[in-house]
């Protein structure tokens, strides 16, 4: 894996939002949302900063960023697309509207783009169980889409 | 409208009618009125509608009917009034005994009895106690938490408050989800509000007891639910199980004795010491008191949020409240209890829906997900479905968990793609029952019910998929495909326009046929097919 140079910039944010938390190591979760908040993502560079200041193992940090799915190692896109697989959504057919995106977009979960304009995911239940299936792009919400639509959602986004 | 009127589908250019006629001369705008289906009159009152005639709404009292972003309208409605009283007029024991005699019960799903875990919590001797609220609603298809947090906040807030009491604790954490945003927002107005009124903080009011609440985000994970995992969490680890006991009651959050509650449980503690136990316990059946709010959704007609005295059956819940099965196709089955659960079916329509009647049904009460499912579900594809969720959800500490379930889930990827054989049928539900009895903790020891449930009562369906390699349902892509019935295409090239990969050929005005190999199966030409001239096979 290639490594990321972090500028003085993204190093000096991750420092104040350690410090914010007094560098306390029983606040890693809170930490990591506040960083993932300001960053996007959470590589391992990343990681290796808020190991030295809290000063717990970076292994051990890992271990909590790799174990909820909230947390993510790898850069989001432009516009995240994200399709609901929970059980309502799911019975209405949500995943052959994942396999639509899959398709239209060429990436598979959890990729990105080429050119670094859409990530797709899935998620489990946003509590929109009325209007399922539902898919997220960014966080506005689509109901009751059908795969025919897919198509159209996307290029809703292509030239923004 | 606040005199219980019900206008249904309403524009904008209604608002002038209504404003106009109901508002200034009392009369109702009787087109927009709620229409009975089956007597197709307009009902004029709410509480007539059967929607929400079976219904009884404890922990969801003033969702809806209050603003959760102001103290005073909660207060209004005897908000606080409950923890005024019993920081007055109850001692700490007194207030445990009402709890356990109204016999309430944990919501979040295993239904242990609340008054004994309080006093569990306040038996144990420790120099700091805590109360938790588990707000970590992870079972995909139910919202009830989420709503109660999001549309009455304070009754949560006064339940923790009233716990810290009883248990003898002063500091209250609620474990919330990343994924509610609107819920932790007013959460945090609301703690702001009750410190800014003393109702939270020290010395409430002038008692000399003290409370306050800090709140605690979750990250995406369904195990920490679990109340061991959830604890881990919020100390800052991986939110992996341990083994009870210790209890969280005697062990719990930094080693001290904590008290861990749902949502839903904490939303009735305040309704229970303002008006009873008595009358608390006269609601619900023999082993389950009170009411259970439940999400109804899938393929129901009304979907959404209602709340039940426990006994309530499925049947009324299904076609009374939720108006039966969407597009009048034939009900299948009801799965329960989120990915711990199980599907019932036809034959179960009327038990009175407990704790006891579920789990001997073969589900589970649950946090209270209902999915509804019709005539084109597949069983074995949604048993597959959670098995899926459980192989990713499973923290991986203990084996039969991390192992047993990836293995039941490729036995069903297997059967769903036509490759199964009937000994597989037997593996599965002889894995299922050894991963019951051996898993560390609730997720692994129920993960293995979905598939139990749908052996039990759809196994033909399964030996439909495993001999004649054939899927009722039309789900399972492997087992199926699309065909147009020549002699009843018409050529109005519907389809072949609307196929997302183009596998549909044909002139206009003549039947059109698909490249099977080209066909990705995702039925779009099925559902966009005027005619009824395609099907699957």
């Amino acid at each position: 894996m290639t490594r990321i140079s972090l500028n003085s910039k993204k190093i000096e944010t991750i420092k104040e939002i350690c410090a914010s938390f007094g560098n306390k190591p029983s606040e890693i979760i809170n930490i990591l949302h506040k960083v993932q908040g300001a960053l996007g993502f959470l590589p391992k560079e990343v990681q290796e900063v808020i190991s030295e200041e809290i000063r717990m193992p970076v292994a051990q940090i890992y271990g909590i960023v790799s174990f909820y799915s909230f947390f993510s190692m790898k850069p989001k896109g432009e516009h995240p697309i994200s399709v609901c697989l929970g059980t309502a959504c799911y019975v209405r057919d949500s995943e052959k509207v994942l396999d639509e995106f899959k398709r239209q977009l060429g990436v598979g979960i959890g990729e990105l783009t080429d050119d670094g304009k859409f990530s797709l995911d899935c998620l489990r239940c946003v509590g929109a169980c009325g209007l399922a299936p539902v898919a997220l792009v960014g966080e506005k919400v689509y109901g009751r889409i059908t795969p025919a639509q897919v198509k159209d959602i996307i290029a809703e986004y292509r030239d923004k | 409208m606040p005199d219980n009127t019900f206008y249904t589908e309403v524009e904008p250019d209604d608002a002038k009618e209504i404003i106009e006629s109901h508002i200034i001369k009392g009369e109702k705008v009787e087109r927009l009125l709620y229409l009975d289906p089956d007597k197709m009159q307009h009902i004029d009152n709410s509480k007539d509608m059967s929607f929400y005639k079976k219904q009884l709404r404890i922990a969801l009292r003033n969702c809806g009917f209050i603003d959760p972003e102001n103290i005073e309208e909660y207060i209004a409605m005897d908000g606080y009034k409950a923890l005024a009283l019993c920081l007055t007029q109850y001692s700490e024991q007194e207030v445990i005994d009402i709890v356990s005699a109204s016999g309430l019960s944990g919501r979040g799903g295993a239904g242990f009895p609340t008054g004994k875990k309080w006093a569990a919590t306040a038996r144990a001797e420790a120099d700091r106690k805590y109360m938790v609220c588990n707000a970590d609603e992870g079972d995909p298809g139910a919202f009830m938490d989420r709503s109660i947090l999001e549309g009455d906040p304070h009754s949560v807030l006064e339940a923790m408050a009233i716990g810290g009491y009883a248990v003898g604790a002063n500091k209250g954490l609620i474990y919330i989800r990343a994924e509610y945003p609107l819920a932790v927002h007013r959460l945090q107005v609301a703690i702001a509000q009750a410190r800014e009124y003393g109702l939270l903080g020290d010395n409430i009011l002038g008692t000399g007891f003290s409370f306050d609440v800090e709140l605690r985000y979750g990250a995406g994970a369904f195990v920490c639910g679990e109340a061991t995992a959830l604890i881990h969490s919020m100390e800052g680890k991986r939110g992996e199980p341990t083994f009870k006991p210790p209890r969280t009651s005697e062990k719990g959050y930094m080693g001290k004795p904590t008290n861990v509650n749902n949502v839903e449980t904490y939303a009735n503690v305040p309704a229970i010491i303002l008006k009873g136990a008595d009358w608390f316990s006269s609601i619900g059946t023999a082993d389950s008191k009170g009411t259970k709010v439940f999400a109804i959704a899938g393929q129901i007609k009304n979907v959404g949020l209602i709340e039940v005295p426990m006994g309530t059956t499925l049947r009324e819940i299904i076609y009374e409240i939720g108006g039966g099965i969407k597009d009048d196709k034939r009900f299948k089955a009801v799965q329960t209890g989120g990915p711990s659960g199980g599907c019932l079916t036809e034959k179960h329509l009327d038990i009175p829906i407990d704790y006891k009647s579920l789990a001997d049904a073969g589900s589970m009460m649950g946090s209270g997900g209902m999915v509804v499912m019709d005539e084109s579900s597949c069983m074995v594809s949604v048993a597959k479905f959670y098995l899926d969720f459980t192989v990713e959800e499973s923290c991986g500490k203990c084996t039969p968990c991390r192992i047993g379930n990836k293995r039941l889930y490729e036995m069903l990827d297997k059967i769903t793609k036509g490759k199964g054989t009937t000994e597989d049928l037997e593996h599965l539900r002889n894995l299922s029952n050894v991963i019951k009895e051996t898993a560390l903790c609730g997720l692994g020891q129920s993960s293995p019910n979905p598939i139990l449930s749908t052996l039990d009562n759809f196994y033909d369906e399964y030996l439909e998929h495993v001999v004649d390699k054939k899927c009722r349902a039309g789900v399972c892509k492997d087992l199926i495909r699309y065909e147009i019935n020549p002699s009843a295409c018409i050529g109005c090239t519907n389809c072949a326009r609307n196929c997302p990969v183009e596998a549909i050929h044909g002139e206009r005005k003549a039947p059109h046929s698909i490249d099977q190999e080209m066909c990705i199966k995702c039925g779009t030409c099925l559902t966009k097919c005027k005619f009824n001239a395609i099907r699957i096979l």
